[in-house]
């Protein structure tokens, strides 16, 4: 069947193409419905990444941030009109040791190959999974990067020293956001606090126990173990900053994505014996969690309903520029793609 | 599925604008499928239609099932019928089936397309639906961008419309079935023979047919260079 794609041929430019997709037994045809924009989309975008990369991976369809509806499934796991998330990394095999969000093998949509803003998306069953009934549908559009954290924070719960009286979650934009909640739940005895630079942003930071500017952090403050949550060239402020207030043995998770190498405060690392390890993506087991959690403690979707920024219908080229370029600007929130395609 | 939705691919012509083509253009292979291939799989994927009715000249029809039954899984949902005579004919042959086979009141929709405009998109057939259910009858459009120019002797300019008002009629077109049927047979024999568009039968009856967002993609293969500029659509990496 011949599928719309749109696919971003150099940055700031996107054309149509049309794809075949062999309609066969075991794959099932999703409509996608809401979109997400996320910060490596804009990289892709605007043309951030560098240029060997660009040539390599251009035309490609942006977005692995997206929900759909199951149009044709032959495999009979779920019903025409069934509201599904879809899962962007698409592992080609599995490893006892190496999950598969880490296999190097696995090809990642929006990053190796077509991402979702397509017209139909062809996917195996176990790339999906289905929503809770009543969902916010804007709300479960950025899955994607809530199971991101909830993949960080389970990994966090197996290599940290249980002593969590304190963490520090270093960025107050959405994935700051994100983990601090996560964090809130899965932690309720520990003090949570949040460094950012931006102070209207922190105040919107309402279930955490503290939140300082990162110029104005107290001498004598510590914490326990920490959430990198900032990315791009102030990551590595950030780090240095959590490598200094940090209490030995303590954990530090690396979440956010930088184009550049970034120089770290080493002796100290290994002065404290601090245990560095970090994630950007997240496996099919994550998005089941998840969705359990969504289902148990309605509340969370509530706060993530409060980081939903511009929500733009896309019809056509234009309103997809328009959509990436409303969230170049914002100072904060998650912008969604209604597609209508 | 959603009771009495019906698709109705209208694939009657012969080609003859296609040049030396040896069969009808719906048959050519682009992207390596036969377009009325591309075409039957858009439709065939829609949840909402109870059945997909194809309709093609009769030396045709058996060559039509045989591609359906190698290419589309979801086969039980299309039937491939005969066309008639005009555009018309073939409509009502596909009303007449419903009639026969299925439930013709005056809830019924026909969503009716031209088997060789096989970049229709899912969006044109859902809002196609939901205007056929609102308005009673659309049309798929898009804004004209050529300047057309009225010529009532074919030798010089009677007038020239303004173009903001004017729109390239594409498919999709959609009705309710049974007050099509019943407008189309109050129709004489000349009437009939000059009407070849169902939605301009219902425009001179009174009748309000609502538009749709069409898109320039939308093309219908008519002539042999339409070929290459849809193949050169498909692909990419």
């Amino acid at each position: 069947m011949l599928n719309k794609v749109y696919q971003l041929v150099r940055p700031r430019q996107f054309e149509i193409v049309y794809k075949n997709i062999e309609l066969d037994d075991s794959h099932i045809l999703v409509h996608p419905t809401h979109l997400s924009i996320c910060n490596a989309d804009q990289r892709y975008y605007q043309g951030l990444r560098a240029e060997e990369v660009l040539r390599k991976k251009l035309p490609m369809a942006l977005i692995h941030e997206a929900i759909g509806e199951v149009v044709y499934d032959p495999t009979g796991s779920f019903e025409t009109g069934a509201k599904v998330v879809m899962i962007p990394n698409t592992p080609v095999e599995t490893d006892p040791i190496v999950a598969e969000n880490y296999l190097r093998s696995s090809k990642f949509r929006g990053s190796g190959f077509d991402g979702f803003m397509q017209e139909f998306v062809s996917m195996e069953p176990d790339r999906l999974v289905r929503l809770p009934e009543g969902i916010n549908p804007v709300v479960a559009a950025f899955t994607e990067i809530v199971s991101v954290s909830y993949h960080v924070i389970s990994r966090f719960a197996r290599f940290s020293h249980e002593r969590r009286d304190t963490i520090g979650v270093w960025g107050d934009g959405n994935l700051g956001y994100i983990t601090a909640l996560l964090l809130r739940n899965r932690f309720p005895d520990s003090k949570i606090y949040v460094f950012g630079i931006n102070e209207m942003k922190l105040n919107d930071f309402t279930f955490v126990d503290r939140t300082f500017l990162v110029n104005h952090v107290p001498e004598d403050l510590a914490i326990d173990h920490a959430f990198e949550c900032v990315g791009g060239g102030a990551a590595p402020g950030a780090i240095n900053q959590a490598i200094d207030i940090i209490h030995p043995e303590g954990t530090i998770a690396f979440m956010g994505v930088s184009e550049d190498l970034a120089p770290l405060n080493t002796r100290m690392i290994l002065e404290k014996g601090i245990r560095c390890y970090g994630s950007s993506r997240s496996g099919r087991q994550d998005f089941v969690d998840l969705i359990e959690l969504y289902k148990s403690r309605p509340e969370i979707v509530n706060h993530l309903e409060k980081i939903v920024g511009v929500q733009q219908e896309v019809r056509g080229i234009p309103d997809m520029v328009k959509a990436f370029e409303m969230d170049i600007h914002k100072i904060m929130g998650k912008t969604i793609m209604e597609w209508d395609q | 599925m959603s009771e009495n939705i019906f698709g109705v691919i209208l694939a009657g012509g012969k080609g003859t604008r296609m040049g030396n083509a040896e069969r009808p253009k719906q048959f050519l292979e682009i992207g390596g499928k036969p377009i009325i291939v591309h075409t039957i799989e858009k439709f065939a994927v829609y949840p909402d239609f109870e059945k997909v009715i194809v309709l093609c000249p009769k030396a045709w029809v058996e060559h039509t099932k045989d591609l359906i039954r190698k290419n589309i899984p979801m086969q039980d949902r299309i039937v491939v019928i005969e066309g008639g005579a005009s555009r018309n004919e073939t409509l009502m042959n596909a009303i007449r089936y419903i009639e026969e086979n299925h439930t013709l009141d005056e809830d019924t929709i026909i969503i009716t397309h031209d088997s060789v405009r096989h970049f229709v998109t899912r969006r044109m057939i859902e809002e196609n639906i939901e205007a056929t259910r609102k308005y009673g009858a659309c049309d798929t459009v898009i804004p004209a961008t050529d300047t057309i120019v009225e010529s009532c002797d074919h030798q010089v300019i009677s007038q020239i419309p303004d173009r903001s008002t004017l729109y390239q009629g594409q498919t999709p077109q959609s009705f309710h079935a049974l007050k099509l049927k019943q407008i189309y047979e109050s129709l004489t024999e000349e009437e009939k023979a000059i009407l070849t568009d169902a939605c301009k039968i219902l425009v001179l009856k009174g009748e309000q047919v609502h538009l749709v967002e069409g898109d320039v993609s939308n093309i219908k293969i008519t002539y042999p260079a339409d070929i290459r500029i849809a193949d050169s659509l498909i692909g990419g990496r």
